[in-house]
């Protein structure tokens, strides 16, 4: 937006408009972005206090904090890391390194897994439900507690692996993208040394894709760490003023407590302040999540230099 | 550099009968060639003759790639290389190749590397090889107060002789170099120019280059290729004083290129 701009404004007016419009465009999303933020953070911020963190809700969800909720949250984020990061890298791994570019089945799970990516959140939730829940959990309860209920019901382990299903294909699809960044100038090299493909993979292509690996696999467990539906049936409970000892319990979840409290508390305007305030620490805690992402891929274009 | 006082005239490679195909195109047609131990053997040619693959060849480069294929025989000192465990092959015929393509690790394990894969673990035994390797390469007195930063701190001819000092540590016989200086300027090339020479003390060097002046400076003896067949070779002062073949003479004479 120069001099140079102005001037050109009447003489190439097509080029002019495209400018305008474009600019206009991302000035819509800086604006409902600015909006959002400032909302919630006028809203929330004023109940957001140390008490808000480190208590449980009281009086039905009108008073008191969301503890349950941040460990809750924080659980599931953890478990479902370590379940959906090393087979979403396996997997990766597989596709660019083993499979090839142009291999046939590796083209069929790249279709496959795109596909996955746009399946809606609920339907995950519902998948996780009927076999995680009341399949893979039932033969549980058959196999080693003689029918009684221990695993067959929704529990953290549950919603965990829904959730790792979930950011999969994110996993996938962004792992992939790192090992492409390898060039084959590197490759070679190790090869020319008389490396095995294995030690090829594992001694170069990994080490130099590790930040652009963990970049994506942050930004997939962000994606996880905001979704209500995956663990709306397969962990997730209304209340819990204690909180989770095993797998097979269920938890407060931040998303599905806002959830809750705009919609099934007694005293919906009551709460509000609290969801507001429960929305900000979920959106500081994605927030972070990416901000260190950002962090590190710009590692990693300067270290290309 | 024709001044041999090389007197061993053992033959390191010898190449029968060779073909290779790209998916159906014949790019190598019928090469018969020896190498000559420790010797520099120079292969010069028009883009797209076939120069590079033939050298990719002899260390079986080619087959990490799906279409790519070899007929015929390579006998490094008798056995046919492509009948030997590629690996094996690989630390006994290194390669250098036309970008620097250090790991991005620092120098020292730049050079462990090949060391360390074929099971080298003793940390002194490695620090050896190391800074013997990065001697040989002439790096040594440059890089012995950073060894544990970066390669990619070092310049583009330092980079290139980092690569020479990581094919080096697996003691090697033959060392290729594909067109090792089109990516440096003067100064770091007449450096590798020189490592070159003096590396043919300890292993046999096949280099590619397009640089017909470089062939001339370096090496005892050169091959001419165009379209895929060799057209002429011998020592390299008669290939560029004296060539037999017209197309050779038209292409030193920069007739064509």
């Amino acid at each position: 937006m120069t001099n140079g701009f102005l001037k050109n404004l009447f003489k190439r007016p097509v080029d002019s408009t495209m400018v305008i419009l474009t600019f206009l465009a991302t000035l819509i999303i800086v604006a409902i972005l600015t909006v959002i933020l400032t909302t919630i953070t006028i809203s929330g911020a004023p109940h957001l206090s140390w008490d808000f963190i480190i208590k449980a809700p009281e009086e039905g969800m009108t008073e008191g904090g969301i503890f349950p909720a941040i460990v809750g949250t924080t659980m599931l984020v953890i478990t479902m890391s370590i379940l959906g990061l090393p087979i979403g890298l396996i997997t990766a791994v597989f596709l660019h390194e083993y499979a090839g570019e142009k291999s046939r089945l590796a083209n069929i799970v790249r279709f496959a897994v795109n596909n996955l990516a746009g399946v809606p959140a609920i339907v995950y939730g519902i998948f996780g439900l009927s076999f995680f829940v009341f399949f893979v959990g039932a033969q549980i309860d058959n196999a080693f507690y003689s029918g009684s209920l221990k695993w067959g019901k929704p529990a953290l382990i549950w919603a965990s692996c829904t959730m790792a299903l979930l950011t999969l294909p994110v996993v996938i699809v962004s792992v992939e993208e790192a090992l492409r960044t390898v060039t084959q100038d590197e490759r070679e090299a190790a090869y020319a040394l008389g490396a095995t493909h294995w030690e090829v993979v594992y001694k170069v292509v990994i080490p130099r894709a590790f930040s652009g690996i963990l970049t994506g696999g942050i930004l997939a467990v962000s994606r996880g760490a905001g979704e209500v539906a995956p663990v709306l049936f397969t962990g997730a409970a209304y209340f819990l003023p204690e909180l989770p000892s095993s797998f097979a319990d269920q938890f407060m979840e931040m998303g599905y407590h806002i959830f809750v409290m705009s919609t099934q508390s007694h005293d919906v305007d009551a709460t509000k302040p609290i969801q507001f305030a429960t929305t900000l620490v979920l959106l500081l805690l994605t927030f972070s999540l990416n901000f260190v992402a950002v962090l590190m891929r710009r590692r990693i274009r300067i270290s290309r230099r | 550099m024709q001044n041999n006082n090389n007197n061993n005239n053992d033959i390191k490679i010898r190449v029968k009968d060779m073909n290779f195909y790209y998916g159906k195109v014949n790019a190598l047609k019928n090469l018969n060639l020896d190498f000559k131990s420790k010797f520099v053997t120079a292969i010069i040619g028009p883009s797209g003759c076939g120069k590079s693959t033939f050298l990719r060849t002899l260390n079986r480069m080619h087959e990490l790639y799906p279409d790519q294929r070899v007929e015929g025989e390579a006998l490094l000192d008798g056995r046919n290389i492509f009948e030997m465990d590629a690996m094996e092959l690989r630390s006994r015929i290194g390669m250098v190749f036309q970008r620097p393509n250090p790991f991005s690790k620092s120098i020292f394990e730049n050079v462990a590397f090949g060391p360390r894969i074929r099971g080298e673990r003793n940390h002194s035994r490695l620090s050896e090889i190391v800074e013997d390797s990065l001697r040989k390469a002439g790096l040594w007195d440059e890089v012995k107060d950073k060894i544990k930063e970066s390669a990619y701190a070092l310049s583009g001819g330092q980079q290139q002789r980092l690569c020479i000092a990581r094919a080096l540590a697996v003691h090697p016989d033959v060392l290729l170099f594909d067109e090792p200086t089109s990516a440096l300027d003067p100064i770091a090339t007449a450096k590798i120019e020189e490592l070159i020479v003096q590396l043919k003390k300890i292993v046999t060097v096949i280099i590619v280059t397009h640089n017909m002046q470089q062939a001339a400076r370096i090496s005892d003896n050169t091959v001419f290729m165009m379209l895929g067949e060799i057209i002429e070779t011998g020592p390299t002062d008669k290939i560029f004083t004296a060539p037999k073949e017209k197309l050779t003479e038209d292409y030193i004479t920069g007739r064509f290129g």
